[in-house]
């Protein structure tokens, strides 16, 4: 929630046009086009198989789209269709300006590396070299994620789920990323667990002015979390728009559906 | 500052056999700085259907709906975002929060996200819920775990945090005693003389006298039954 920005006419940190993902004949995504604007959380539902995960991954440049572009405003030369840019580039930018939180935080983390040094190395990639100062900051990051500093030197194995998907989190977010993907944060973590992330991640967003992408199927994740909400299905965007808007007053018949089925506690 | 113009709603039903349920037509409203218009009109004859169309969670089937000088009906989900936090406020009859956050935090939340400073945000917050008795040893807790008065209590001091130049209260002082009654309509005067144009759904009838400077009643709104 853009915190401290002003609605001047800014230009979008991301612009996503026609982007098309396909599996041979089958569809992974079709035409997905949106803007999204600094310090917007967007997120994505629908269910398993609906093409959420792989419109993050085409973002997030984990595999190549076959058609469409992802505009990203970058610091330096502004906005840049990051699908054209050169391996080494789009590299850079996977570790400074965009960070990606894994569902299972093993496959964010280095396993055999200690929780310091999950977080130092991506300070070292961006060209820390003071030994003291990037165990400092990593001691820094793991209070703000609220996992005690005592615990600097032992590896992620060791800790429990929610640990670990909070150090990768920290992992991420030490580099003062813009726009971070995150693909079912939440996942696989007990309610007390997930809760505790959320507000977690709600006041990180805040204090950052970080823009995000989620993409989660738990529809009560996206209503605390995200501004704005786009609902998938087959491949396709179905619906999009405010996110108290599209949960009370669905217009689709697929997201009356999906909304309609949430038990109520 | 609010001003509905031939708004209508309704809703289609798509897995009822697409069955379009007509809710309201005709709305036209307007509510100047200052005033307070209290919306009346028998249980589902559409006063919080009315407020959501205005709040933007419910998308009207046609017409304007003005707040300053942007028609939410048609605005973009960044231009929401943007006047639900500087210029529209809504006391819904349900506190929802991110649970773990302390009531202090979520009363003071509008004005952080404003920019005003923690210090000054949470001076505010403490001094709101302070006048409407919420105890002290509360406020670090997370209101989930509060009464139900508790937490109505709560979701006003949330709103009147900030001082908004447009205000929606939904039955705010439902269920209140009679001195928490007496707090929050004090709080709805003092936004009042602040030039607050306010739109108020009150069930009791003293309070609604004491505040609203005019009625409209929602059921002139509702769709003519076709003979």
């Amino acid at each position: 929630m853009g915190a401290q920005m002003k609605e001047q006419d800014m230009t979008p940190l991301l612009q996503v046009n026609g982007l098309t993902k396909m599996y041979g004949p089958r569809i992974g995504c079709k035409d997905v086009n949106f803007d999204l604007y600094p310090g917007e959380v967007m997120g994505i539902v629908g269910e398993s198989g609906s093409g959420k995960s792989t419109l993050l991954n085409a973002m997030a440049g984990h595999h190549a789209p076959d058609r469409g572009e992802v505009v990203f405003d970058t610091r330096t030369d502004g906005p840049v269709d990051t699908l054209t840019m050169s391996e080494p580039e789009r590299r850079m930018l996977g570790r400074t300006d965009w960070a990606f939180v894994h569902q299972h935080a093993r496959d964010g983390l280095r396993m055999s590396v200690s929780a310091g040094g999950n977080i130092g190395e991506r300070l070292m990639a961006v060209g820390g070299r003071h030994y003291g100062e990037i165990r400092e900051q990593a001691a820094d990051w793991l209070g703000r994620v609220e996992i005690s500093d005592t615990r600097i030197d032992d590896r992620p194995s060791a800790f429990s789920g929610g640990m670990q998907q909070r150090l990768q989190i920290a992992r991420n977010l030490v580099t003062g990323p813009r726009l971070v993907f995150m693909d079912e944060p939440t996942g696989g973590l007990d309610v007390s667990v997930q809760a505790r992330l959320l507000d977690l991640l709600r006041s990180l967003v805040r204090e950052m002015g970080l823009s995000a992408i989620i993409v989660t199927h738990d529809l009560a994740v996206v209503r605390l979390l995200a501004d704005r909400l786009m609902v998938m299905k087959d491949g396709y965007v179905v619906e999009s728009g405010l996110t108290d808007q599209v949960l009370d007053d669905p217009q689709h018949a697929y997201t009356q559906l999906l909304v309609s089925s949430v038990l109520q506690v | 500052m609010i001003e509905l113009e031939n708004v209508s709603k309704s809703f289609t039903l798509h897995n009822q056999g697409s069955a379009v349920i007509p809710v309201m037509e005709q709305v036209n409203l307007r509510v100047n700085a200052g005033e307070c218009v209290g919306l009346v009109g028998a249980s589902g004859a559409g006063k919080s259907t009315l407020m959501r169309l205005i709040y933007g969670n419910y998308l009207a089937a046609s017409g304007r709906v003005m707040v300053g000088d942007l028609d939410v009906a048609q605005a973009e989900p960044r231009q929401i975002i943007a006047l639900r936090r500087e210029t529209l406020g809504y006391v819904s009859q349900f506190l929802r929060v991110v649970p773990r956050v302390a009531a202090l935090d979520v009363v003071a939340e509008p004005l952080l996200a404003v920019g005003t400073d923690q210090v000054k945000a949470r001076d505010k917050a403490a001094s709101l819920l302070a006048e409407l008795n919420i105890p002290e040893r509360l406020w670090s807790l997370s209101p989930t775990t509060f009464s139900g008065g508790e937490q109505q209590r709560v979701n006003i001091a949330r709103g009147f945090a900030y001082d908004y130049p447009a205000l929606l209260l939904d039955e705010p002082t439902a269920s209140l005693d009679a001195k928490n009654r007496a707090t929050v309509l004090r709080l709805v005067e003092g936004a009042k003389a602040r030039g607050t144009a306010i739109i108020g759904i009150f069930h009791d009838e003293a309070a609604r006298d004491q505040v609203c400077d005019s009625f409209v009643d929602v059921s002139a709104f509702s769709p003519r039954v076709a003979a």
